[in-house]
């Protein structure tokens, strides 16, 4: 255990810890914890003030080779665990790091109310569309006939989608990467810390043992272009490898169609401007999926109110205004009587 | 209860006993769960401990909030023994039955003692009444009634002619009947009502029709019993008040008692707490009591579910508070992975089950001690922890302590053993002085020299507790089994042993702090020994204090340390020819004792949501006797 006090310019290796990463060669998940290193030591973060806080599944692990403070819970609970570290210390930096099996099936319910609450946490859902460490039975994003060990006919369940599970849960702030994307993860992350309220960050998570490939539609270099959209706020929504597509409003149809401009005399002022801060093409933009549509990158949504947990201390620093309390005092209040 | 060798066989009794006979009284008001009947009882309880009595309650309410109107699953009852000597239970048997319908009377009348004393209001008896109550007939005529003294009186109507005045309806003037009953049982056992007023003018303010109507049937309720030549038969009764030991009193719940107790125990331990729970009947008072306590530094957190509750506690305990959880039967169950984190982790957890009836919903508003095989042994693996459980409301104080200093001193989980009847009911109880307990300051570490999360305290086995936020000690804890030697993750078979070892030496080896086993009543040594623990604490002393009174040798052994057992207890038991274990479950602490002693152990044993009788434990102990 690394104990020595870190110098004060803090490197990507200062937020690394001395343990054995133990995901298989070539998960996704080792680039999103490069990623992470780099971007906390970008941030100026301390890892005394920072923690980690995970449920199960492979992303779970993720606090072990953070040299921070880390606390690997049971499944699903990692976001009610979190929420009882903010009430104790809001002042700490708090990650949860999940999965879409830990999140959004055993965990939904404590992901839904950390989300509805808006608690300061920053909220990393590893989505590789399975279940890794129990050996690739499908999860609650599996696409439909996706064939596993539990579903050998092929799955059957509607999938859910994070973001749009996000939003739903009234999350102020949504965004999405790509486990490779060094360079957006880092910015994800940093707006995500900076952002004080629930952060919810959907990480598309190439499982290479279980589920290989299933994200190459929009994330293989060849059509990584023509298939992503990457948002930024005030930024007109084009794409594509020759930066002629966008995505426009129908406003008859109320519904988002991908376009080319120059066709159909289409040109860039007809396209949607990104507006973080609308919670309606918040919504739409979180719905659309590829091959029909890019897959929408970035931060999606960013409207931000008040945390639940700088409410809580306020109301308990509100009560402890008049004085600590005196429990002697307490106690003989009321009806009592003397014997002597 | 002595009312019983009363010499006037059949007479009124009660009330109507000579003076000199009435040492204690059992009074039960019962009517509907709308008629105000649990308020009715604890004013009564609140006059009668101001007047210097001892007394013991039994509020016994149904789960529905508000049942449909006159039937026998809507009767909410409470009961209050008081008397001149120290009471230890809420009574065997009423003396006197305060029935405000007949639906009241249905469900109360046979518990009444044989010549006891019914009040009715006879305003309710109609005839659609009675029905609905499942009486075929009117049971005022058809000798239902024919062991009781019966006394009717149109409580009802009297309510309204009192109430109406101040511009209230029907509905709401007929709410004034249990204030009017108030008044009329306060002038038989000469209480002062000046607590009555005090609370109607708080809970109202003084110009509110309503606190003017309730006042008006308090003292009309008074005035009737003064005016109505109730002497003779239904006479004022004086209760001398006890010789309690000097100090100041109150009227204390469990609930009360058991949250001021988790704040003294914060206190204490120099931490501040989070309280995360989940509403469930009967322990949501211990969330609603703490909320008022943020100014004790306390963080209360009503949580989206059980399991959450304790996970958030956890995160609160891990990150340097006090973690706390409070729960009922049920939700401890949905908790029990989560404990599992805090024993691997060796985090400090209390965790509060007010048990209650079940298995599953059960019976959520009755009382039952049927969790100790779920605090002991209820966990996936070797998962020990310690368990505390308190014997009357007053005492859950000292047990909400000593689950603090456990949980910081050991960093453990501990569970707090309470149950429905301790948490709603109440007693006197001498107000403690904070400044006679001695303080259990937590230390937290914070010196980076040769640290890592488990190293542990060679005496205690405790391991170190760095919060989050202290530079240089950065380090990763989880449910995944840690090495002994740097607390990263081991998957080693030897270290395994060694860890699951060490977590249970650490717990077994609290039996050293904690008191030896005691003898409550009688010899260490002897025929019988009555074992009992928690609520059963009263029924058990006074039954074992009479049968030693008739001369049997017997005596009382009341368990609070249930897990680990005080270090003496095997040796104890083996002193007594018979082991005699009363408690209102199948058997559990029968089955812990059997399978730690190799006892050969009988039981008494009742599950029927109602409290333990004086009377089946005196029946137990003389058959155990005689076999
Ligand atoms: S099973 Fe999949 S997700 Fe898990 S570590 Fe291996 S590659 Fe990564």
């Amino acid at each position: 255990m690394n104990v020595q006090t870190p110098p004060d310019k803090l490197t990507a290796k200062d937020f690394a810890s001395d343990q054995e990463v133990r995901w298989c060669p070539g998960c996704g998940d080792y680039a999103i914890l490069k990623s992470m290193h780099k971007a906390l030591a970008d941030m100026g973060a301390s890892p005394e003030k920072t923690v980690f806080v995970s449920g199960i599944g492979c992303s779970s692990r993720f606090p072990y080779y953070m040299a921070t403070y880390g606390f690997h819970t049971i499944h699903g609970r990692a976001p009610a665990v979190a929420t009882g570290v903010k009430l104790a210390q809001p002042d700490l930096d708090v990650w949860v790091v999940t999965g879409d099996g830990d999140a959004l099936s055993i965990g939904g319910n404590h992901l839904f109310h950390a989300l509805r609450r808006n608690v300061d946490l920053n909220i990393l859902l590893f989505n590789n569309e399975i279940y890794g460490l129990t050996k690739g039975q499908y999860s609650p994003t599996s696409r439909i006939g996706l064939k596993s060990p539990s579903t050998p006919m092929g799955s059957l369940d509607s999938p859910a989608q994070p973001c749009v599970f996000a939003l739903g849960c009234n999350a102020r702030f949504i965004a999405r990467g790509i486990d490779v994307q060094a360079k957006e993860l880092g910015e994800l992350f940093s707006r995500a810390r900076a952002h004080k309220g629930a952060s919810f960050v959907e990480l598309i998570q190439n499982c290479i043992v279980y589920n290989d490939g299933v994200f190459d539609g929009f994330t293989a270099k060849d059509v990584a272009a023509e298939m992503q959209l990457h948002v930024k706020h005030g930024q007109p929504m084009i794409y594509g490898k020759e930066r002629n597509k966008g995505l426009r409003l129908n406003v008859q149809a109320l519904q988002i169609e991908a376009v080319v401009i120059g066709e159909n005399g289409i040109t860039e002022k007809d396209l949607l401007v990104h507006d973080e801060k609308n919670r309606v093409l918040a919504g739409m933009l979180s719905a659309l999926r590829s091959p029909l549509f890019p897959e929408v990158l970035g931060v999606i949504y960013c409207d931000p109110a008040t945390s639940y947990d700088s409410a809580v201390a306020a109301q308990d620093a509100l009560a402890r205004a008049k004085g600590p309390g005196d429990l002697d005092k307490l106690m003989r209040a009321g009806n009592t009587w003397s014997v002597t | 209860m002595n009312l019983q060798t009363n010499p006037n066989k059949g007479a009124p009794s009660g009330a109507a006993v000579a003076k000199a006979d009435v040492d204690s009284i059992v009074v039960r008001f019962a009517g509907d769960s709308g008629d105000g009947v649990q308020l009715l009882g604890h004013q009564f309880s609140q006059e009668t401990a101001l007047a210097g009595n001892s007394l013991a309650t039994f509020p016994d309410f149904p789960a529905e909030i508000r049942a449909p109107t006159g039937t026998t699953y809507g009767v909410s009852a409470f009961q209050i023994n008081f008397g001149s000597r120290v009471v230890k239970t809420a009574g065997d048997q009423p003396d006197v039955l305060v029935a405000l319908n007949p639906a009241a009377l249905a469900v109360n009348h046979k518990g009444l003692r044989k010549g006891g004393l019914v009040i009715l209001d006879s305003g309710a008896f109609k005839e659609r009444d009675i029905k609905r109550a499942g009486f075929d007939v009117d049971p005022r005529t058809d000798g239902t009634l024919k062991d009781f003294r019966v006394m009717e009186i149109d409580i009802s109507k009297m309510a309204l002619e009192v109430a109406k005045p101040f511009g209230l309806s029907q509905k709401e003037a007929l709410r004034a009947k249990n204030l009017w009953v108030l008044g009329l049982v306060s002038w038989m056992y000469d209480r002062e009502t000046n607590s009555t007023l005090d609370y109607i003018a708080r809970k109202f303010g003084v110009d509110d029709p309503i606190a003017k109507a309730n006042v008006a049937a308090l003292k009309a309720g008074h005035a009737y019993g003064e005016t109505h030549e109730l002497a003779g038969d239904v006479a004022p009764v004086q209760m001398p008040s006890v010789k309690f030991e000097p100090g100041t009193y109150r009227l204390v719940s469990g609930a009360d008692a058991l949250a001021w107790g988790l704040v003294a125990g914060a206190q204490l331990a120099g931490l501040e707490a989070v309280l995360a729970s989940y509403p469930i009947t009967p322990s949501s008072p211990v969330l609603h009591i703490l909320a008022k306590l943020k100014q004790f530094g306390i963080t209360t957190f009503q949580a989206e579910d059980e399991i959450a509750a304790c996970c958030a506690a956890i995160g609160a305990s891990y990150a340097g508070k006090l973690g706390i959880t409070a729960s009922s039967g049920p939700g401890i169950a949905l908790k029990t992975e989560a404990i599992g984190l805090a024993i691997g982790t060796e985090l400090p957890l209390v965790v509060v089950n007010t048990q209650r009836a079940g298995p599953s919903t059960g019976l959520p508003t009755k009382t039952e001690q049927s969790d100790l095989f779920l605090a002991v042994w209820g966990r996936n693996a070797d998962a020990p922890i310690p368990v505390i459980a308190a014997c009357s409301p007053g005492d859950c104080f000292n047990v909400a302590i000593e689950a603090v200093r456990l949980a910081t001193k050991y960093m453990t989980p501990v569970m707090i053993l309470s149950d429905g009847y301790i948490a709603n009911a109440a007693e006197p109880w001498r107000i403690p002085s904070m400044a006679d307990y001695a303080p259990f300051k937590v230390e937290f570490r914070t010196d980076p020299e040769g640290f890592h999360p488990f190293l542990r305290d060679p005496k205690t086995l405790a391991r170190v507790w760095a919060k989050p936020g202290t530079p240089g000690l950065m380090h990763r804890i989880g449910g995944i089994e840690k090495d002994y030697n740097s607390g990263n993750i081991s998957y080693d078979a030897s270290n395994h042993q060694k860890m699951t070892d060490t977590r249970a030496a650490k717990i077994n080896n609290i039996a050293n702090d904690i008191p030896e086993q005691g003898v409550e009543v009688g010899e260490t040594k002897g025929k019988v020994a009555v074992v009992g623990w928690g609520s059963t604490f009263g029924p058990i002393n006074r039954a074992v204090t009479n049968a030693r009174a008739q001369g049997l040798d017997v005596s009382h052994i009341h368990i609070r340390h249930i897990w680990p057992l005080p270090r003496n207890l095997g040796q104890l038991l083996k002193n007594y020819e018979k082991v005699l274990v009363a408690e209102m479950n199948n058997g559990q602490m029968l089955t812990l004792l059997k399978s730690q002693y190799l006892l050969d152990a009988k039981a008494l044993l009742k599950v029927s949501g109602q409290p333990l009788k004086i009377s089946e434990v005196e029946s137990a102990i003389r058959s155990v006797l005689a076999s």
